[in-house]
C-alpha cells in the first residue's frame, strides 16, 4: 500500500530532524571547554540540599549513542521506513516470508517425490508418506479431530469406518480441499414438541431396544413425512448429502440427555472448513492418504 | 508537632501506594498460580485469568505506580520550589477523584466490562472522569512550578512534569471513542490505524508512566538519600530530550510482523535502538551519583534498593531495544519473554524505586528519625531482589523456549511440537514464576509492617518536618 506523497514527506522530514536533532544535541553538550569544568564544581544551583555536577558526558556513552544513530541511518538506507521510499535491498515482510516458503515448498516436494505419484491406496504402505501425513494431521487436523483422530462431539472421528459423505480416497480429497457444510434444518416448528419427542423415539429405536413403543409408532410416521428425504427410509443416511446414518449407533452428536430432541427440534450444522487454500495439493493427498490408513490396512 | 498540608496529602499517597501496590501484587499471584493451575479459576467469570489479568495490570501499574508518582511529584515539586502546593483543595480531589477511579476498576474489569484495549481497559465514563482527574493534577503541579522561590526547575521535575503532560495526550487520543451505551463503545480509528494508536500510547504509557515520572522520583531521592550531587547535569539535559522524542516512535516494535506498513516497523525499530542510550544515560546519572560514597551501598539498605533498581532499569533498557529488532522480536514476540521482561521493569525499576523512595520518605513525612527497622528493610530488599531474579529467570528460560518450539519445522514444512506441548514445557517455569511473585509480594507485607510500626513509634524528628513555608 502507498501512502500519498504529502504523508511520505511530511515522515520523512520529522524523522531526518529527529535525528538531526540527536546529533545536534550530542554536538553541541559534548564539547566542553576546560575552564567551564573544574573537577568538584557544581552547577552553583541547589534544591531542597540537592546540588549537581556538572560532568562531560561519559565518552564510551557518547559513541554508543553516535552508533546507535549511525546504525539508523545505514538501516532507513538499506531498508523501508522513510515515507514510501522502498530501501536498497527492496525488502518487505511478503518478500521475506515467501523467499522463506519457497525454500520450505522445495525440500517438501524433493521429499515427497518418492512417492506422491502413487495412488491413495498404494501410498499408505510407505512408511515415511504415512509419518510426514500423521505430522500433517497434527498441525491441521488435530485440534477439532483429536490427535488420535477419534473425534469429538460434533466432530466426526476419522479413524473408524463409518463416514459421512465416503471413505473412498478421492471423496477424501475433496471433503479436506473444498471443506463440507453438513446442514440439519430445525424441525421443531413443524413436529412440535411431542413431534420431536416421537421421532427421537423412533430414531433410537434403530439401535436400541426398549422404546416407547406409541411413541416409535407415531415417530415413524413423521420421519417419513420429514426425515426420509435425506436419512432414508432405512434410517441410514445418505453420504451425498451427509446426512448421517442413524440405525448405526454411532452418533455424531451424541444422544444423551435430551440432545437427540434439541437437534431434531433446533436443527445443528457442522463445518468443516476448506482447506484449499491452507494446503497445497500434494499436502492434501498425503493427509488424505493418512485419514484413509486409519480405517485401511 | 507542626503538620503541614503539603506533607499530608503526601502521606495518604504514600499509604495508599503500599495498600494497592499489595492488592495488585496479590491479583498478580493469583493469576501467575492459574497459569500453573488452571483450576483456580473455580469456573467464577470473574476469577478467571481473563478477567483478572487487566485488573492486576491496571493496579500495579495505575494504582500503585499511578499514587507512588502523584504523592512523590508533589512532595518534590514543593520541596524543590520551596513553595506550598498550588490549589490545596484540588489536590485533594485529585487524591480522591483518582482513588475513585481505581475503585470503579475493581467493580468493572472482572466484571467483564472493558474496552477492550491493553493498559486502556476502563469504560469510557471512567475515562472521561479520569481526564478531570488528570486535568487537576496538572494545575496543580504546574501552579506549584509556578510559584516557584527558586530560578531554576530542577530536573526531577522536568521529568514529572513530561509524564503529567504526555500521559493525558495519550490517554485522550488513544481513548476517542463513540459511545454506545454506558458501558459500550467503539474506537473512532480502523483497523492497523487503531492498532498503531493503541501501541503508541502502550509503548508511551511505559515510556513516560513506567520510565520518565519514575526518573523524576529517582534524580529526587537518590542524591537525596546518598547525600551527594547529581553526577551531570549536561548529561541531564541530553538525556531527557533524547528520551522523550524517541520514546514516542517505539510503538510500533509492538506490531512487528504484523498488517502494519513495513514503513512504520522499521521506524518503531530503529527509534527503539536509538532509545537505549537516552535510557542508560539516567542509569548513568543515577549510580554516578555515588561517586565517591560507594561505601553506601554496602550500609544503607534504602540506597541498595535505589541502586538495584537503576541496574535493572539498565538491564531492562537494554533488553527492550534488542527485542524491538525485528530478527530477536520473531523469536521473542508472543512468548513469556516479554513477560519477563516488563516483570524486570516493573518489579525490579519501578517497584523497588518505590520501595525504596517511600523507605525515605516516610519518616520524613511522620517525623521520625528513620524507619522502625533497618534490618527489616535490609530483608526486603533481599526477599525482592531474589524474588525478581527467580521471576525474570523462569521467564527468560520459557520464552526462548516456547519461541524456539514455536519455529522448530520438521523437513516437510509442519510444526515439530503442537502448541499444547509448548504449554506443557512451561509448565515448571510457571511455577517458579509464581514462587518469584510470592516472594516479592511477601516483600511488600514486611514493608506494611515496617511502615505501620514507624508510623505508630514515639520518636519524633521535629527538623524534617514543615520546612517549605
Amino acid at each position: 500500500m502507498v501512502m500519498s506523497s504529502g504523508w511520505s514527506i511530511w515522515i520523512i522530514v520529522i524523522v531526518a530532524l529527529h535525528i538531526v536533532g540527536y546529533s545536534w544535541l550530542l554536538f553541541s553538550t559534548s564539547k566542553m571547554k576546560e575552564e567551564d569544568h573544574k573537577e568538584g564544581d557544581t552547577t552553583g544551583h541547589e534544591w531542597d540540599g540537592i546540588k549537581e555536577y556538572n560532568n562531560p558526558l561519559p565518552k564510551w556513552w557518547l559513541y554508543m549513542f553516535i552508533l546507535t544513530i549511525v546504525f539508523s541511518v545505514v538501516y532507513l538506507i538499506l531498508y523501508p521506513g522513510m515515507g514510501n521510499y522502498k530501501g536498497i535491498l527492496n525488502w518487505t515482510q511478503e518478500g521475506a516470508w515467501a523467499e522463506e516458503n519457497a525454500v520450505v515448498l522445495k525440500k517438501r516436494s524433493e521429499l515427497f517425490s518418492t512417492f506422491i505419484n502413487k495412488p491413495i491406496p498404494e501410498m499408505i504402505k510407505d512408511t515415511k508418506a504415512m509419518e510426514i501425513g500423521e505430522r500433517l494431521f497434527a498441525n491441521h487436523c488435530s485440534s477439532c479431530h483429536g490427535s488420535d483422530a477419534q473425534g469429538a462431539i460434533g466432530f466426526p472421528n476419522l479413524a473408524d469406518n463409518d463416514w459421512l459423505y465416503g471413505g473412498e480416497p478421492a471423496i477424501i480429497v475433496k471433503s479436506i480441499s473444498a471443506g463440507r457444510n453438513g446442514v440439519m434444518p430445525p424441525w421443531g416448528a413443524a413436529l412440535g414438541d411431542q413431534g420431536v419427542k416421537q421421532v427421537a423415539a423412533y430414531v433410537r429405536s434403530f439401535s436400541e431396544q426398549g422404546q416407547d413403543a406409541e411413541l416409535v409408532t407415531e415417530g415413524q410416521a413423521k420421519f417419513g413425512m420429514f426425515c426420509v428425504a435425506c436419512h432414508g427410509a432405512d434410517g441410514k443416511g445418505n453420504p451425498m448429502l451427509g446426512a448421517p446414518n442413524l440405525a448405526d449407533n454411532i452418533w455424531l452428536h451424541s444422544y444423551d440427555s435430551g440432545l437427540l430432541e434439541t437437534v431434531i427440534s433446533k436443527g445443528i450444522s457442522g463445518k468443516m472448513p476448506k482447506h484449499s487454500e491452507l494446503l497445497d495439493d500434494n499436502s492434501i493427498k498425503v493427509l488424505a492418504a493418512y485419514v484413509y490408513s486409519l480405517s485401511n490396512e | 508537632m507542626k503538620t503541614n498540608f503539603n506533607d499530608e496529602i503526601v502521606k495518604k499517597f504514600a499509604l495508599v501506594t503500599i495498600i494497592w501496590g499489595i492488592v495488585g501484587m496479590l491479583v498478580g499471584v493469583i493469576i501467575a498460580a492459574q497459569m500453573a493451575w488452571p483450576a483456580l479459576n473455580f469456573d467464577l467469570p470473574f476469577l478467571t485469568f481473563s478477567r483478572l489479568r487487566p485488573l492486576h495490570t491496571n493496579a500495579v501499574i495505575f494504582a500503585f505506580g499511578g499514587n507512588a508518582l502523584i504523592g512523590t511529584s508533589f512532595y518534590v515539586v514543593y520541596k524543590t520550589c520551596k513553595a506550598n502546593l498550588f490549589a490545596p483543595k484540588l489536590a485533594s480531589f485529585v487524591f480522591w477523584g483518582y482513588q475513585l477511579v481505581i475503585v470503579a476498576a475493581v467493580f468493572t474489569l472482572p466484571f467483564g466490562y472493558t474496552q477492550s484495549r491493553e493498559y486502556a481497559e476502563l469504560i469510557w465514563p471512567i475515562d472521561i472522569f479520569l481526564t478531570i482527574v488528570w486535568i487537576a493534577y496538572a494545575v496543580v503541579f504546574f501552579g506549584t512550578i509556578t510559584k516557584r522561590k527558586e530560578k531554576h526547575i530542577y530536573v526531577a521535575n522536568w521529568f514529572y512534569a513530561a509524564f503529567i503532560i504526555t500521559i493525558a495526550l495519550l490517554h485522550i487520543v488513544n481513548n476517542l471513542q463513540i459511545p454506545v451505551n454506558w458501558h459500550l463503545s467503539y474506537s473512532i480509528y480502523p483497523g492497523a490505524v487503531d492498532a498503531l494508536v493503541q501501541w503508541w500510547y502502550g509503548h508511551n504509557a511505559v515510556g513516560f508512566f513506567l520510565t520518565a515520572g519514575f526518573l523524576g522520583m529517582m534524580y529526587y531521592f537518590i542524591p537525596k538519600q546518598a547525600g551527594r550531587p547529581v553526577y551531570s547535569y549536561r548529561l541531564s539535559i541530553v538525556h531527557f530530550w533524547a528520551l522523550i522524542s524517541s520514546y514516542m516512535w517505539a510503538g510500533p516494535h509492538h506490531l512487528h510482523y504484523t498488517s502494519l506498513p513495513d514503513w512504520a516497523q522499521s521506524l518503531g525499530m530503529v527509534f527503539s535502538l536509538i532509545l537505549l542510550a537516552p535510557s542508560w544515560g539516567g542509569m548513568i546519572n543515577g549510580i554516578m551519583t555515588l561517586s565517591g560514597a560507594w561505601h553506601k551501598l554496602r550500609d544503607d539498605p534504602i540506597i541498595k534498593l535505589l541502586i538495584v533498581s537503576l541496574s535493572f532499569y539498565g538491564m531492562s533498557t537494554f533488553e527492550g531495544p534488542m527485542m524491538a529488532i525485528k530478527t530477536v522480536n520473531a523469536l521473542s514476540h508472543y512468548t513469556d519473554w516479554t513477560i519477563g521482561h516488563v516483570h524486570s521493569g516493573a518489579l525490579g525499576w519501578v517497584a523497588l524505586m518505590t520501595i525504596g523512595s517511600l523507605y525515605v520518605l516516610i519518616p520524613k513525612l511522620w517525623g521520625k528519625k528513620g524507619m522502625y527497622s533497618t534490618d527489616l528493610i535490609n530483608v526486603h530488599f533481599w526477599v525482592a531482589t531474589l524474588g525478581i531474579v527467580l521471576y525474570i529467570a523462569s521467564m527468560w528460560i520459557a520464552g526462548v523456549m516456547q519461541g524456539l518450539m514455536w519455529r522448530d519445522i520438521n523437513a516437510d514444512g509442519t510444526v515439530v511440537y503442537s502448541f499444547a506441548e509448548t504449554v506443557k514445557a512451561t509448565y515448571p517455569y510457571y511455577i517458579a514464576r509464581f514462587l518469584g511473585g510470592v516472594m516479592f509480594l511477601g516483600g511488600m507485607f514486611i514493608m506494611l509492617y515496617n511502615v505501620i510500626k514507624t508510623i505508630s513509634a514515639k520518636n519524633t524528628n521535629e527538623e524534617v518536618v514543615g520546612e517549605a513555608a
